[in-house]
């Protein structure tokens, strides 16, 4: 009898720790913030005594041109770097994609920039733009060429914050490029080439479009991660100078911990978030969408 | 395509490639093993006689022997060393021993669809550490009064990693065969015995990996850590900014820290590169 009914309690005690911690540490929060979002709240206020200022924080940000610039810096960033990323990736991956010995130790030494902690990325990368001892002003002083002003000037810090994204995650989307391309179809491109498509026409008809699925997928991942990245640039320059690589992470983070306005944050947060739900709601559609598109293509492939 | 001939220009490439990748971290590990000297020197970078001093400095604390060229021994690193594996272990312990119980429980008992689980994982992966930072901070201060101490670090590292780990465990609890597990309730297995002696030892490499995704999570964080740690419960990252914010840095000595940090995961990637391309790969095809 209390067997049986411990048999019927099992799915239940095997999900509550989970579920639990989920929503004292993940969903509570979350909840919290957006109540936050609507407070004018400092750090050393317990949240009851906050006041209660209604939607002032979201349009007090509409309003701010610091708040804009960041939105604009963020986006630009996301679009460059992922842009760049898909295309090198990509492109990597159709020239790569060939039977090469030692492929494997090829894709592991790839993954360690992505293994490693983003804090060290931006302190490699912070260095190698150092003016004085870093290797990309020497390698252009050795080469009689003027030195760059990488991470101090406002017209070069944000090229100089890509191009450390760029090296960073690059690998992932060639990894993920690589897989769809080995996993395509030999049938389709054995037909292409009997009908003498040539290596271009092949990439650009069959294997470009055939990645299509997976390569939307990869870039909504990658567009969602760039807009989470803060460690690299927070070591890199803080946001600085002036305003020119302070996407919004670090925004919000400076918001919190800086200028000590934790509702402003939080309502900053919750743009954030929302931008994101919509980029992540995308993805999930899209999938589903292909997911459907294929179910129904293999459907009419047995019928007919 | 399946040409075998490797023209030179192909070869330069792929050298190109692996110098580029691994480059800044070759860099890294260098110039940790140079005195100031070396480093400031303009000439011959690749020149010079390695030295470990710049461990020494960092580690003065935690080693069997005091170094004699360190005047005075910071103690810093040493503690967010210890206060790194602590955290990070034991969350990841943590992580994967109730994670592993709720997938089962997902896929066994089904609850949810899948689509329904794999959206939540979706949603849950895009929220930016950033925008836990302050509900975080509130919470840990002024609820819980968790603030300083491992255990509010721990959780919320729990909390954030959960949901790929829940998620990736799933996809490979749903291949192990039903009839295995049956046959081991004929025989008289209650349904703990089944997920301990059964289920577990066939998803070994699942649980790799995801051991390594968050590890390497807890291992790597910052923001958090920084917002949640005193003086006495700093990780290693939260260490590494503070002194990259001081006027006068030492480049020989935060490159040795930097290393010291990069390379639990740089083992990883070594002897775990295939685990590691499943976790990524899973994520993104089956999203």
């Amino acid at each position: 009898m209390t067997a049986a009914r411990l048999n019927r309690l099992t799915p239940y005690l095997f999900l509550a720790p989970a579920g639990i911690v989920l929503v004292v540490a993940l969903l509570y929060p979350i909840g919290y913030m957006i109540y936050a979002s609507f407070l004018d709240w400092n750090p050393s206020q317990r949240i009851g005594e906050a006041d209660w200022i209604g939607l002032r924080n979201y349009t007090n940000l509409l309003g701010d041109a610091a708040f804009h610039e960041s939105f604009f810096v963020t986006l630009k960033f996301a679009a460059i770097v992922v842009g760049c990323e898909l295309v090198i990736g990509v492109g990597l991956a159709l020239l790569l994609d060939r039977k090469i010995r030692g492929m494997s130790a090829l894709r592991t030494i790839f993954i360690l920039p992505m293994m490693i902690a983003p804090i060290v990325v931006g302190m490699m990368w912070r260095y190698m733009y150092h003016p004085n001892v870093g290797i990309l002003n020497r390698t252009l002083k050795d080469l009689g060429l003027d030195p760059i002003p990488w991470l101090s000037s406002s017209e070069w810090a944000l090229t100089s914050v890509i191009i450390a994204d760029i090296w960073q995650w690059t690998p992932f989307i060639f990894i993920l490029a690589l897989a769809a391309l080995q996993s395509l179809p030999r049938s389709a491109l054995e037909a292409a080439r009997i009908d003498g498509a040539g290596a271009w026409q092949q990439i650009w008809h069959i294997k470009l479009p055939l990645m299509m699925p997976v390569l939307i997928v990869t870039g909504l991942l990658r567009l969602i991660d760039a807009f989470k990245v803060l460690e690299v640039i927070l070591v890199m320059t803080n946001g600085g100078p002036g305003l020119s690589t302070e996407i919004l992470a670090l925004r919000i983070s400076r918001t919190a911990s800086e200028f000590r306005e934790l509702g402003e944050a939080a309502a900053m947060s919750n743009y954030l978030l929302i931008l994101l739900l919509v980029l992540t709601m995308a993805m999930f559609l899209y999938s589903k969408a292909a997911e459907a598109r294929a179910m129904r293509l293999r459907a009419a492939a047995e019928a007919g | 395509m399946g040409n075998n001939r490797q023209n030179p220009a192909f070869l330069a490439l792929l050298v190109a490639l692996v110098i580029m990748s691994a480059g800044p971290i070759v860099l890294m590990i260098a110039t940790s093993l140079k005195m100031n000297v070396d480093i400031m020197d303009d000439g011959a970078s690749l020149l010079f006689t390695p030295t470990l001093r710049n461990y020494e400095t960092v580690l003065c604390n935690v080693l069997w022997y005091a170094p004699e060229h360190v005047g005075y021994c910071d103690k810093t690193f040493g503690r967010a060393l210890g206060n790194s594996l602590i955290i990070s272990l034991i969350s990841t312990a943590i992580t994967l021993v109730i994670g592993c119980m709720a997938a089962y429980a997902l896929v066994r008992f089904r609850f949810m669809g899948r689509g329904a689980i794999s959206l939540t994982t979706l949603m849950m992966r895009m929220v930016p550490p950033a925008v836990l930072l302050v509900p975080v901070f509130g919470i840990w201060t002024f609820q819980f009064g968790l603030d300083g101490t491992h255990a509010g670090i721990i959780l919320v590292y729990v909390a954030m990693n959960l949901p790929f780990v829940i998620w990736i465990l799933q996809s490979f609890i749903v291949q192990v065969p039903i009839q295995l597990e049956e046959s081991a309730r004929i025989d008289g297995a209650g349904p703990m015995q089944v997920f301990f002696l059964i289920v577990l030892p066939i998803i070994k490499p699942g649980l790799a990996a995801a051991a390594i995704f968050t590890f390497r999570i807890a291992w790597n964080e910052f923001l958090l850590a920084n917002a949640l740690a005193n003086r006495n419960t700093r990780t290693v990252p939260v260490t590494i900014v503070n002194s990259l914010t001081e006027y006068d840095i030492d480049w020989g000595v935060i490159m040795a820290t930097g290393t010291l940090l990069a390379i639990p995961p740089i083992l990883f990637t070594f002897f775990a590169s295939r685990q590691i391309i499943t976790g990524m790969t899973a994520g993104a095809v089956k999203g």
